[in-house]
């Protein structure tokens, strides 16, 4: 996949971590017709999502292909001031992207 | 636990490129051992595909959980959901939209220290009501909200 398929924030606040990210892929379901040859069109989603912070997973995410194109992640943690947090996508082809931001 | 050990395992076998992958070194080993449950995101039932993906069907309507969700959404491809617990101990959140031809959206497993707080946008074929279930100290609890989709979002 291309490089920069992640955009993430993770902001600290009152104890609190809330990260968003942004993730580029077609997520395409398996169920869509191709109109010009009227085959389907093949899968290709995102199956999993893990976020990890300080070595440690902290959330990991499993989808199907009903989760919309390019999608939208957020999710909330203790803590995490100052530590680095990493995002990995793996889709069912097996490709995959990962980034790394500094929380603050 | 052990359920998910057999899922794994059968997994790796009947997915050889999987198994390629992980010995070529391109999947990183925790990928690995959160294997994706393929029956239960493949199930075309809703009931089915969460009593396999959560090891059961019964579960309690709660107060507990909201679903931010659109009343109306315009667009069936991109429908945002927003599902906040506040009981204690979440350690999953499951969406689900039993309209669907696949109707096990997304599935977050929340730990250490994580919030009962998911967000994300789903895609809708059709109007009907977006499921939500928490798994909070080993018990499953659920929620749901209806959405009127003007445009599907599955179809082509």
């Amino acid at each position: 996949m291309a490089a920069k398929s992640i955009k993430i924030r993770a902001k600290f606040k009152d104890g609190v971590t809330t990260v968003k990210a942004l993730l580029t892929h077609q997520m395409e379901s398996g169920f869509r017709k191709d109109s010009k040859t009227g085959g389907m069109i093949p899968a290709h989603y995102i199956q999993e999502v893990v976020c990890e912070v300080g070595g440690k997973v902290l959330m990991n995410a499993h989808w199907s292909g009903g989760v919309s194109k390019n999608p939208y992640i957020s999710f909330k943690f203790d803590g995490g001031e100052g530590e680095q947090l990493k995002l990995t996508w793996t889709d069912n082809k097996g490709e995959s992207d990962s980034a790394d931001a500094a929380i603050g | 636990m052990n359920n998910l050990r057999r899922l794994i395992i059968k997994g790796s076998m009947a997915a050889g490129t999987l198994g390629v992958a992980v010995s070529a070194g391109l999947l990183m080993p925790t990928t690995v051992l959160a294997s994706w449950p393929a029956k239960a995101f493949g199930a075309k039932d809703m009931t089915e595909g969460l009593a396999t993906l959560l090891g059961s069907n019964d579960m309690a309507e709660s107060a507990d959980i909201k679903i931010k969700a659109p009343d109306i959404a315009e667009n069936g491809a991109v429908v945002p959901i927003t599902v906040t617990a506040t009981m204690a101990g979440v350690e999953s959140i499951t969406i689900a939209a039993p309209n669907n031809p696949a109707p096990l959206v997304a599935s977050f497993d929340l730990l250490e220290g994580a919030h009962g707080y998911a967000s994300t946008r789903i895609k809708m074929g059709k109007s009907g009501d977006v499921i939500a279930v928490v798994k909070a100290g080993g018990k499953l609890y659920t929620a749901k909200k209806g959405v009127k989709v003007t445009i599907g979002g599955c179809g082509g």
